[in-house]
């Protein structure tokens, strides 16, 4: 409402941009690919909300703390090219199970009647 | 009460015991270690050297983590180790007994037998120790020398030029690591450390070290001329410490010989991690490496065998990923190159003597300003494959090299010049994991 125009670019195009970006973030976790890893503690020195990335590297696991703000600082810091931001298995699976309970109840419904 | 007992704390150390724990959780596990700093990431002293991490990153593990373990620790140097009584003595007269032993105990910078080697401001980059010695001369000091190859020259010619000192690189030969990069990445590799102000003086043998009141104060070289300097920084290579297995009567080569159950010549002793040589049946010989995977997958595998288990080391594909000057590189499989390299004897760290195996293969590659592409293709899978810079296509070619996947397909288009490489690749890979139903268009680029 008001004020000065920062961007050219048409309301719609813009949300729609908005939108793909923070669901690209949302969806995507920090993934290690542990072979690579030595150790070093680079990621977990610049992670600003203080995880320790480097273990999650050690036990080969994706980073789940929800704190994780997907800054993508640590990923582009570590010199070994050792994680990658990744689909959040997580909600997929939610999607699945959201989807396999739907047919469930459907098949319900239909043998009643 | 089982013991165990394992000297070093390195990677491999550390990785045999947690396997240990794992399948034992009442055994007495003693771990023996020389180095006061106990377990470190050796690889890190480079991002430290540069200011990148302070020293409290460099320790993976905090005491806690020992503890949850139930590892006893001593801080004590082995003097002789007793396989037919199952007994280590360390200097300070004590004696450990030992059910099973591990021997992990890592490699060390070969020395030089240059004259002036002894001078004060000679440094190696083998361990915290050292990367404090650089630090306390690189705070005093102006122009240093660095002579050596691999990894290891790279980190110390880093390591002085980000504190600001003038740097002469030495390389005997023609160009840079010519024993696993081809020429085209020598000379990236030369020319971004020449951006950042590097003097490199090819064909170049560091013959005397010069001194004045104790302290280096320059350098000559074979050629006859005198470059003045403070500081000298040595990397020609490393030597397993195998001395302690060598006087136990342990069978020994360049290293401690295990099999791939990194079993020693004794049944009780294993060995693991820089110090062992360990026998790959694919290639028939035994096989150095001086790499942190290796490290921690031998350490694992070793220690499941010591608690009972009876499991091979699956070595995989050799692979490394490193920085030099500043570019990313991974290193995959067989990339061919030279034997040896003018610059080192033997094994540097971060190398694999995998890489050198020559395979009867074409090449393939792709250049985009630095973003550097080597394929070696062989009859109907890749072999081996260089990247530098760019590391999009990593995973799926090491995958593609490590499952030994048919690459028929496109193996035409790979070879044939005109084709843009990397896209060949993306898009069989894309293929790949569209029929296996993964989604891997899943992969967001940061």
């Amino acid at each position: 409402m008001g004020g000065k125009s920062v961007n050219r670019m048409p309301m719609n195009k813009r949300l729609s941009e908005e939108t793909t970006k923070r669901q690209a973030i949302i969806e995507a976790q920090v993934v290690p690919d542990t072979s690579r890893c030595v150790q070093c503690g680079i990621c977990s020195y610049y992670c600003p909300i203080g995880i320790d990335v480097r273990r999650h590297a050690w036990l080969d696991i994706p980073v789940l703390d929800s704190h994780c703000l997907t800054c993508g600082e640590c990923i582009a810091r570590c010199p070994r090219s050792v994680l990658r931001l990744d689909k959040n298995i997580l909600f997929t699976a939610s999607i699945e199970v959201m989807n396999k309970l739907h047919d469930k109840d459907l098949q319900k419904a239909g043998e009643n009647v | 009460m089982y013991k165990y007992l394992v000297i070093g704390a390195g990677p491999a150390g550390v990785s045999a015991i947690e396997a240990i724990r794992k399948l034992d959780p009442s055994g007495e596990i003693t771990q023996v270690a020389d180095e006061d700093a106990g377990y470190y990431s050796r690889p890190g002293l480079a991002y430290y050297l540069t200011g990148e991490i302070p020293e409290d990153s460099l320790y993976p593990f905090a005491d806690t983590d020992f503890v949850r373990l139930n590892v006893c620790q001593e801080k004590a140097r082995v003097k002789r180790i007793l396989p037919l009584e199952h007994r280590v003595d360390l200097h300070d007269g004590r004696q450990l007994a030992y059910n099973r032993l591990l021997i992990a105990v890592g490699a060390s910078a070969s020395a030089t037998r240059v004259p002036g080697v002894d001078l004060e401001g000679v440094v190696k980059l083998d361990n915290l120790e050292d990367a404090h010695c650089i630090l306390k001369f690189a705070r005093k000091r102006r122009t240093a020398v660095v002579v050596g190859g691999g990894i290891t020259a790279l980190e110390l010619v880093e390591a002085f030029r980000s504190r600001g000192l003038g740097v002469h690189y030495f390389l005997r030969g023609d160009r840079y690591w010519s024993n696993v990069l081809d020429e085209t990445e020598s000379h990236i590799v030369e020319r971004r450390l020449k951006e950042e102000g590097i003097q490199i003086h090819y064909q170049t043998e560091l013959a005397e070290i010069v001194g004045k009141g104790g302290k280096v104060a320059g350098v000559m070289t074979a050629g006859g001329d005198k470059i003045p300097c403070d500081v000298v920084g040595i990397a020609i290579g490393i030597q397993p410490r195998k001395g302690i297995a060598e006087s136990a009567g342990l069978k020994t080569e360049r290293g401690i010989s295990v099999n791939e159950y990194l079993n020693t010549s004794d049944p009780d002793i294993f060995a693991a991690g820089d110090v062992a040589e360990v026998f790959d049946p694919t290639l028939g010989k035994p096989i150095l490496d001086s790499l942190w995977g290796p490290a921690r997958r031998q350490g694992y595998t070793a220690g499941l065998n010591m608690a009972g288990k009876n499991v091979p080391y699956y070595k995989g594909v050799p692979f490394n990923v490193t920085r030099l000057a500043g570019l990313t590189t991974t290193i995959i499989g067989a990339v061919g190159g030279r034997q040896d390299d003018a610059d080192t004897v033997g094994i540097v760290r971060g190398d694999s003597e995998g890489w050198r195996q020559m395979p009867d293969a074409l090449v393939a590659q792709a250049d985009f300003d630095i973003n550097r592409l080597r394929l070696l293709v062989g009859e109907n899978h890749l072999v081996g494959a260089l990247l530098m810079g760019d590391q999009t296509l990593s995973r799926a070619i090491h995958h593609l090299v490590f499952k030994k996947v048919d690459i028929s397909p496109i193996r035409d288009k790979l070879v044939e010049k005109g084709h843009p490489v990397t896209d060949v690749i993306a898009d069989f890979w894309a293929k790949i994991n569209a029929a296996d139903g993964k989604d891997n268009h899943a992969a967001i680029q940061s």
